[in-house]
């Protein structure tokens, strides 16, 4: 990148607003996924929307390819700078700019914290509903990219459900407006494209969200099984019930002893357990509520307690939401995955699990979404010693496959990323994925925004607005124009 | 078109008509009735194909031929958006009509576009569940063309638009491509949502083949509750009490027309235990209002503005949920004004439908009037069904700054402008 370029950009952001130096853009070389790491030529970082604007304006003038980024939290590398591009992080758009709960909404800037919306309406009994673990300290415009889900999605639904509007600049620096205050605006459901589009159509500035009403009662219940079989038809038995829990979560014992050895949630040792919520109404949780104890019994779970304060529930639920992170305290190192399966797979696809984890001869924990068939299986290993990385992702990579093979997704709620963009391929026909690059074109037609991510290959679109200059995709063999 | 345009295009539907009898069988290969006219422009041929790839072969032939498809399912919206600028061929889903698979227990369920919502719901109640949705005709009215339009009732408070219910969805583009989105599984983030793309598309990017969708259980017990108002103010203000309680109600809407006070009806599902408790809740919440029992048939009050509407026009609104009461009240003032009759419901998460009675020209500045006032509040109004008297109007309205987007996107998936050309917003 040309010194002209750079010095254009600090007369848009001013010295604090743009990062040049190596040993500070290191901090910005990855995401929360470090098994990638790439070092970008600089990192801006905007204060606006204008500003945005005028950065994305000089790239695509200038055909350099941006990656926005939140607060690099994610899973799947997809915040990775592309070498030598240039990264957006919107830390600094982080203010919430209208509360207006009589129409149950919030307009916030992209680098606002998800927590810090519930936050701001708490007081009033409203929250904001998609809760990623890592909800303290993720970025809305990070979830919007993302489509973060988390795991009271099984009944509140996921980012999607809850992004009412969004301002979004194009990666040819324009700006338009998907969605807006009021539902089912005429025209496409760009909105609906944009979310979960992972920064590859260009950069959410502002974001209308929909909050919604705290339930008048929560119920936690921790139910320890035998194994995780038994766990699995306790689960199947609260579906057939007719019954849409708030959440259900299962770990098997390997994850609660990290869970318990990282945060003491004080979980029953077992071979399974279901943490399953009810909320709602109270007279409904409750007459709810004992018929899942009666359903938990009957399959077999030998201990069921019901928390009893808020400080209890907020116990259980740490225990869980911790459990990625508390893995360091049983493996030097681990892969975490992402899969989705249809739940009635759920038993199959453990017991394929934990062949390949005993094949392989390393530990899989595993942490999931019950309720709707996501897993986290956690592959441990030690980078010490020589092989085992390498073996731990063909293992992740195995285990991904068994999810495909059983009718399900490479992800819940992680992303595609740079991590799983070869997953693509065995997950979608080349006719699907071009069909998804053909409206990547309509947004990003010179492939500038967050370029290399998502798709196994990218395809260059047709069109060649003026004088024709080879895409540095092209140049570095890494995409074809078509 | 001109003569000699014409000429071409009808040599090229003869020429098109062997090879689609070859991929569909002669006896779904019909030429058009009057019945089958669209917004008063008269098709061609009529193809009924019986699987995807013969579905996909029929698309792109048409495309190749320069020739417009129009996609039917049961027609009962096809008045919807507005007439097409060409039409050549429909390309009917009729014998695309399956129930593919009912996975019960992962509540989902895979479906053909050309299945009627009621068929799909009588399959998914074998097992106790249900699309959780309360779409228009379910006799008649298919998957396609409910997501085609983007139909969605009461329900919507609860369960989301289809938008939410929709995980999957495969589409037949007008070059032959056949392709799938989302997937089988309720959560999943890998590739683009198209499947939202195509919801409310009216068929202009793509057929819709096939859908996935997660259901619900179908609840245990339900009540419905009317409260009567005297005023539009009050009829907002016990809308916000209920929206803003910690009440679990599943529908909740005003029903308000020219001749007959306002009406809030509100719905609830559950068991016996925790309607009870939700009763008793709702009406300490909203006395000294009084609570009336009311029959489930009110949640069919959306379908009963379309009975005998030969003489109406209706509109579909989307307001802000805190203006219901304002724009009531400027939909009684305007039908003074031009001397309208007019029936409404309005959701209470703000989307509304509207009939409109009177004279063609006064509702022609009547329904211009009030798109303008909800377009100032960033809501919008459009056009769904016409009476044949009303002069020219587009049916969407402003589809603001994202609308070379819009086009862009078509573009990219329909570049020879082949599939409903002319309907949708700003000419799309």
């Amino acid at each position: 990148m040309d010194a002209h370029i750079l010095r254009e950009l600090r007369a848009i952001l001013g010295a604090h607003g743009l990062i040049t130096s190596p040993e500070e853009l290191r901090t910005y070389d990855s995401d929360a996924l470090t098994t990638f790491r790439a070092m970008p030529r600089a990192v801006l970082l905007p204060s606006s929307t204008e500003e945005v604007q005028a950065i994305v304006r000089v790239c695509h003038r200038e055909k350099i390819p941006f990656v926005a980024r939140g607060s690099g939290t994610g899973l799947s590398g997809g915040a990775l700078p592309v070498e030598n591009g240039i990264v957006i992080s919107l830390t600094r758009m982080n203010r919430i700019l209208e509360v207006d709960l009589a129409n149950a909404q919030v307009v916030v800037e992209p680098g606002v914290l998800n927590l810090d919306v519930t936050g701001r309406v708490e007081a009033r009994g409203y929250f904001y509903a998609p809760d990623p673990s890592s909800q303290s300290v993720c970025s809305i415009g990070g979830n919007v990219a993302e489509n973060s889900g988390g795991a009271h999605c099984l009944k509140y639904g996921f980012t999607t459900t809850h992004v009412l509007g969004l301002e979004v600049v194009l990666p040819d620096g324009s700006l338009v407006h998907l969605g807006g205050k009021t539902l089912d605006a005429p025209g496409y459901d760009l909105a609906g494209v944009f979310v979960g589009s992972e920064g590859t159509l260009g950069i959410a500035t502002k974001i209308i969200l929909r909050v919604v009403k705290r339930p008048e009662c929560v119920q936690t219940l921790l139910a320890a099984f035998p194994s995780t079989n038994e766990a699995g038809a306790a689960v199947s038995g609260i579906i057939a019930a007719g019954m849409l829990p708030a959440a259900i979560e299962m770990m098997d014992n390997l994850a609660i002893q990290a869970a318990e050895a990282a945060v003491h949630a004080n979980y029953p040792n077992c071979g399974g357990l279901l943490l399953v919520e009810l909320d709602g109404p109270f007279a409904e949780v409750e007459a709810l509520m004992s018929h899942v104890c009666e359903i938990c019994r009957a399959n077999g779970s030998g201990e069921i307690r019901l928390a009893q304060s808020e400080a209890e529930r907020a116990l259980v639920w740490k225990g869980r939401k911790s459990a990625f992170a508390a893995m360091g305290r049983i493996s030097p190192n681990y892969i975490v995955q992402d899969g989705v399966i249809p739940r009635t797979a759920l038993p199959q696809v453990l017991n394929e699990i934990e062949k390949l984890s005993k094949a392989a001869g390393l530990r899989v924990a595993n942490v999931f979404h019950a309720g709707d068939g996501n897993l986290h299986p956690l592959v441990l290993y030690d980078k010490r010693i020589p092989g085992q990385e390498e073996a731990a992702e063909k293992l992740s990579n195995r285990i991904l496959e068994l999810c495909l093979a059983a009718g399900g997704s490479i992800t819940g709620e992680h992303g595609v990323g740079e991590d799983k963009k070869k997953m693509m391929s065995k997950m979608f026909s080349e006719p699907d994925l071009d069909t998804m690059q053909r409206v990547r074109c309509a947004f990003d037609p010179l492939q500038l925004s967050n370029p290399t991510k998502v798709f196994p290959r990218p395809r260059l679109c047709g069109e060649k607005p003026g004088e024709y200059v080879p895409h540095p995709l092209e140049t570095a063999g890494i995409a074809d124009r078509f | 078109m001109n003569a000699s345009e014409f000429t071409n295009t009808l040599a090229a539907t003869a020429a098109l008509e062997g090879s689609l009898r070859a991929i569909v069988g002669p006896q779904h290969l019909r030429s058009t009735v009057e019945a089958d006219a669209v917004a008063d422009v008269r098709p061609r041929i009529v193809v009924e194909p019986a699987t995807e790839q013969e579905l996909t072969a029929a698309v792109r032939l048409a495309n190749d031929a320069g020739l417009s498809v129009i996609p039917r399912g049961g027609g009962t919206k096809l008045g919807w958006g507005n007439p097409p600028a060409r039409a050549d061929l429909i390309l009917s889903t009729s014998r695309l009509n399956k129930v593919i698979e009912h996975p019960w227990a992962d509540l989902t369920v895979s479906v053909e576009a050309g299945c009627t919502i009621e068929k799909l719901q009588a399959t998914l109640a074998h097992h106790g569940q249900r699309l959780a949705l309360d779409a228009l005709w379910p006799a008649r009215a298919t998957i396609g063309g409910i997501l085609s339009s983007n139909d969605s009732g009461s329900l919507r408070l609860r369960f989301g638009a289809l938008r939410e219910l929709i995980i999957g969805v495969t589409l037949a583009l007008s070059d032959g491509t056949l392709a799938s989105s989302g997937g089988k599984v309720v959560k999943n983030v890998a590739g683009y949502d198209l499947q939202k793309l195509a919801t409310g598309a009216l068929g202009t990017l793509g057929v819709i083949a096939r859908a996935v969708f997660r259901v619900h259980p179908l609840p245990k017990t339900s009540k419905t509750f009317s409260i009567s108002t005297q005023i539009f103010e009050e009829s907002q203000r016990v809308l916000n009490a209920v929206q803003d309680s910690k009440l679990a109600h599943t529908a909740l809407h005003v029903r308000a027309a020219s001749d007959a006070l306002p009406l809030v009806d509100v719905l609830f599902e559950g068991t016996e235990a925790g309607l009870a408790a939700q009763e008793a809740q709702l009406k300490k919440l909203l006395a000294p209002n009084a609570l009336l029992d009311s029959p489930s048939t009110v949640w069919n009050a959306r379908q009963h503005l379309w009975d005998n509407s030969d003489s109406a026009a209706i509109a579909k609104l989307s307001v802000l949920p805190c203006e219901i009461a304002q724009t009531l009240e400027n939909i009684q003032r305007l039908g003074a004004q031009y001397r309208s009759h007019w029936q409404t419901i309005i959701e209470a998460f703000g989307i509304g439908w509207l009939r409109l009675e009177g004279s063609p020209e006064n509702l022609r500045s009547e329904l211009q009037e009030l798109r303008a006032q909800l377009e100032r509040e960033s809501g919008s109004l459009i056009v769904l069904h016409r009476p044949p008297t009303l002069p020219p109007f587009d049916a969407w309205g402003n589809a603001g700054d994202a609308l070379p987007l819009m086009r862009a996107v078509k573009h990219q998936l329909d570049p020879k402008n082949t599939l409903n050309p002319g309907r949708f917003v700003g000419g799309i």
